[in-house]
């Protein structure tokens, strides 16, 4: 498939998804979002929950042989058995002979979907249900999980009721939620009461005691594990921890971050094999001769006048317990810097609910073979390969919302940039990729998308695009300029070009005579990185930046040295060694800027996001440091000068004026959002503040042909919150542009909103 | 336990739809009688109170199927959530605080902690030792049909019994040298 074909193919799944589930997935994962913020907000001791549950799995994983064995002894003096299985053939075999044709019952497990254990059991004869009710409904459905949490959560209560009514056509068919959910029980109990062996996943595994923990609402795992009397937990070898006493802080946040609940219905802490006695109700209708032989419903479960407590630390004597730890691919994971991160993950979904690109498509579309969401790029990476890892991966655009999201601090963006890197550099060569030759370095290889070739290089084009404006936009502006682009390099016709400016930021400023500030009279000194949108598309905030800092005392400067990409682009389209580079050459202008004791002042979030986040990647830690601490967000700037004391009388206040302001959601994980909000406010501005993740154009991602209708989808929350908005404020080019197409309308930066007046 | 634990833990149970009773010892079986709906099954407390004569001890696979209310001991309270832990014994107490459709958990005052944190303390020598508790929150809910549902597979009520016996916390999870430290 040539290119354009593969992504009109694209395109079209993605529209036949934003039809059919959209709607669903958007209300729910909203829902579930909506629930994190409320319940983290409740825990006093949040940041440092989340720092500890880090601390435990970097532990948990670098000494993960020793954990194992330990398990495995803890497992053995308790009376089960520990089986690690090489991959899933391996693990499947091992169940295969435990469950030997039976009747089995299931609680949830991504990891038996991983191992595809349904389908090997079912080789055998086995008959195997469901019976947590969203999995049953898939089930019954035939269709894949669309979120690891909520695996039906795509469904709606309708579709549920109508696939009840035909599978089993019943005389009063359940229609309300609570009638679905009375069937899907009587039908399920009857099947865990035949069962012969119950396979359930397990959350976490504590190596001290050979516990278990699952983590439910339903019930049904705990029946899954109590009825019959063999028990096979199937689990990654990720999830050992240490000790018991390390669940706490998990087990606090794993319910808030995934759902929003503050603590699910039930942990179950299973230590087995367990005291209880089987449950053998008898009229086995589906089970073994020999399990309906063995039953005995009219005798007592226990011995006649045992209490409460008694025989608890005794596993009961009918009982067999088979844990499973899976390795398929997770310990060379546990060897790859790049991707170890991911065996942190506790499958909560939170990054999947605090995306915006997810809460309009779902799993379907975000999501490989199992796993899905912006940690599934790790997962899918390193369990089935980059291939599958390549068929979503686009959907991560790096907007990094789900990182102060993830309950273990992963930081998912760069698992998806470094996965991207490497689906780039294993890409053959294609057909046009000549039109892009010029703007791509020798560092990334030749089988590169011409799409990222493009977007990954902006700084080359804009320069080319400023020296030769008019001409550069009349011709983007052009019908068959724009057919092509589409075709050729992936550019959504229905987007409006960025117009360049003849005159870029850094020449109108030397042309207006440099620095206005004296150096004596200057309450600081700083640089305003003129990047790469301001200072040659969006010039007027970069101008109005100037005007605000020299009113406030700055001596500013603009150097034209410092036009240099800080490697956003480059990174954002996977291209690890051109970013590399860029970061070293913005390095080699602006640390000698902060030495000299100058503050440098970023306008776009995102570049200010590359020095904070990505920069320890990129350069030696010494240097990422010292050039995050001496960069601001612009508006974080002027908090702080306002904050020490510098007078706001030359600026232009807002006299009780309303503004919506879109803060930019790489800033809002810096945790800089509030600043543009306080400065606002103090000069009288009325500040609505949006409740959108990201945009949805999320840099390039909404330029590209395949994801233009995806990226507007994301934008419609947006819309309908600011559609009524007379002035928009967004700190972000790309949502600037994003605002502009969803309102029609022209979105500024807060600082052309408080700027002094242009003279 | 002090009073503001306790009065977390009667608010955070009943935020996530429990009912939470406070009696003094000697009303412990006339409040469970109250509270049961019958046919009801249980698991013999091992404190000095008595279970109603209306619930069946020692019950058999067919009077758990059975019955409307299943009545267990907790072991502990968690005040922060409103939280039980329910060991897993050889009575059964697991499958009869989970497949009736009402669960009726008797706690004793003093064996309310804070937190989570103290509660995987307590936890923490006892599964060492071979134990397996849950802590059950609420109800059973699902939110897999469309909206959410309590009641799934497991009870759709619970109320808890909570015994102000003026007590110190004793025994009853540290059988094995365990327990707690406040």
């Amino acid at each position: 498939m040539s290119r354009s074909d593969s992504r009109e193919a694209t395109a079209n799944r993605i529209e036949h998804l934003l039809d059919t589930e959209g709607d669903a997935v958007a209300e729910n994962t909203r829902g579930f979002n909506r629930g994190r913020y409320e319940s983290t907000d409740e825990l006093d001791d949040y940041e440092s929950l989340k720092s500890e549950a880090r601390a435990i799995k970097e532990d948990a994983v670098e000494r993960l042989p020793e954990l194992i064995d330990e398990l495995r002894d803890s497992v053995e003096a308790n009376g089960g058995h520990l089986y690690v299985a090489d991959d899933a053939a391996d693990a499947n075999e091992y169940v295969r002979e435990v469950v030997d044709g039976g009747s089995v019952v299931k609680s949830k497990s991504m990891t038996t979907e991983e191992l595809e254990l349904n389908d090997a059991l079912r080789a055998d004869g086995a008959r195997v249900t469901e019976t947590d009710l969203g999995e049953w409904v898939l089930q019954l459905a035939d269709e894949e999980p669309s979120h690891i949490v909520g695996p039906a959560i795509h469904k709606s209560r309708e579709g549920i009721a109508e696939l009840f009514r035909e599978r089993f056509d019943p005389d009063d068919p359940p229609e309300t939620a609570e009638e679905l959910t009375r069937f899907a029980r009587e039908k399920l109990l009857s099947e865990i009461r035949d069962a012969d062996v119950g396979v359930t996943g397990a959350n976490f595994l504590t190596a001290d005691s050979g516990t278990m923990a699952l983590v439910t609402s339903e019930g049904n795992a705990r029946k899954t594990a109590v009825v019959p009397d063999t028990h096979v937990a199937v689990a990654g070898v990720e999830k050992v921890i240490p000790t018991v006493e390390d669940l706490a802080p998990f087990v606090e946040l794993i319910g808030r971050s995934g759902t929003g609940q503050d603590v699910t219905s039930y942990v179950s802490l299973f230590t087995p094999p367990t005291p209880s006695p089987p449950v053998e109700f008898g009229e086995a209708r589906g089970a073994s001769a020999e399990r309906t032989e063995s039953a005995e419903p009219d005798e007592p479960m226990a011995e006649p006048g045992t209490a409460a407590g008694d025989g608890a630390t005794e596993p009961h004597p009918d009982r067999e317990f088979h844990l499973v730890l899976v390795d398929n691919g997770r310990r060379s994971m546990r060897e790859d810097d790049d991707l170890r991160e991911t065996l942190y993950c506790i499958r909560c979904g939170a990054c999947s609910n605090s995306c915006g690109n997810f809460q309009s498509v779902g799993g379907h579309a975000f999501g490989g073979e199992t796993y899905s969401g912006g940690i599934a790029a790790g997962w899918e990476a390193g369990i089935e390969g980059l291939d599958t890892a390549d068929e979503f991966n686009d959907l991560c655009t790096g907007c990094t919302r789900c990182v102060p999201a993830c309950p273990v601090e992963i930081d998912i963006p760069w698992i998806n940039t470094a996965v991207r890197d490497r689906i780039n550099r294993s890409a053959e060569p294609g057909e046009f990729d000549h039109l892009v030759d010029g703007l791509v370095p020798d560092e990334e290889s030749t089988g590169l998308d011409p799409a990222k070739r493009l977007f990954g290089n902006f700084e080359t084009l804009a320069r080319l695009g400023s020296a030769t404006v008019p001409v550069s936009n009349w011709a983007a502006d052009l019908g068959p300029v724009r057919a092509a682009m589409d075709r050729w390099l992936g550019v959504a016709r229905d987007r409006e070009l960025p117009s360049f400016e003849r005159e870029t930021l850094v020449d109108w400023f030397a042309a207006r005579g440099g620095p206005r500030v004296p150096e004596g009279m200057a309450r600081r000194e700083a640089v305003i990185y003129p990047d790469v949108y301001t200072n040659h598309v969006a010039v007027g905030r970069g101008r109005a930046a100037v005007r605000t800092l020299e009113a406030l005392g700055v001596r500013v400067r603009v150097p034209e040295s410092a036009a240099v990409g800080s490697g956003r682009a480059p990174l954002s389209q996977g291209m690890v060694e051109t970013a590399r580079r860029s970061a070293e050459r913005c390095r080699d202008v602006l640390l000698p800027e902060i030495e000299a004791g100058r503050d440098v002042v970023v306008i776009e979030p995102s570049d200010l996001a590359a020095f904070d986040r990505e920069y320890e990647r990129l350069l030696p830690t010494a240097d990422a440091e010292r050039i995050a601490d001496g960069s601001y967000e612009l508006l974080e700037y002027v908090f702080g000068l306002l904050d020490n004391g510098a007078d706001p009388e030359g600026l232009t206040a807002g006299d009780g004026e309303a503004v919506a302001y879109h803060a930019h959601c790489q800033q809002r994980t810096l945790g800089l959002e509030a600043h543009t909000v306080a400065v606002l406010e103090r000069l009288g501005y009325g500040v609505t503040t949006s409740e959108t993740e990201c945009c949805g154009m999320a840099g390039s991602f909404g330029y590209k042909s395949e994801y233009y209708e995806l990226s507007m989808d994301v934008g419609e929350p947006l819309a309908d919150q600011f559609g009524d908005a007379a002035r928009v404020l967004a700190s972000g080019t790309s949502c600037t542009d994003q605002l502009d197409a969803l309102l029609d309308g022209s979105t500024e930066h807060p600082i052309e909103a408080i700027a002094p007046p242009e003279p | 336990m002090s009073a503001d634990t306790l009065s977390a833990f009667v608010d955070n149970a009943e935020r996530h739809h429990a009912t939470v009773h406070r009696v003094e010892p000697d009303a412990v079986a006339g409040t469970v009688a109250e509270l049961v709906d019958p046919p009801a099954v249980g698991v013999e407390l091992p404190w000095e109170f008595d279970l109603p004569e209306s619930v069946a001890t020692d019950p058999t696979p067919a009077e758990l199927d059975a019955a409307n209310t299943g009545v267990t001991a907790a072991g502990l309270g968690i005040a922060d959530y409103g939280s039980l832990v329910l060991e897993s014994d050889a009575a059964g107490s697991e499958a009869i605080s989970l497949f009736p459709e009402r669960h009726v958990a008797v706690l004793r005052a003093a064996d309310v902690v804070p937190g989570m944190r103290e509660a995987f303390g307590t936890l923490g020598d006892r599964l060492r030792a071979g134990a397996g508790a849950v802590l059950a929150t609420g109800p059973s809910a699902t939110a897999d049909m469309g909206e959410l549902v309590i009641g799934a597979h497991g009870p759709r009520a619970v109320d808890v019994v909570l015994v102000d016996d003026g007590g110190e916390r004793a025994d009853t999870l540290a059988a094995d040298g365990g327990g707690g430290d406040e």
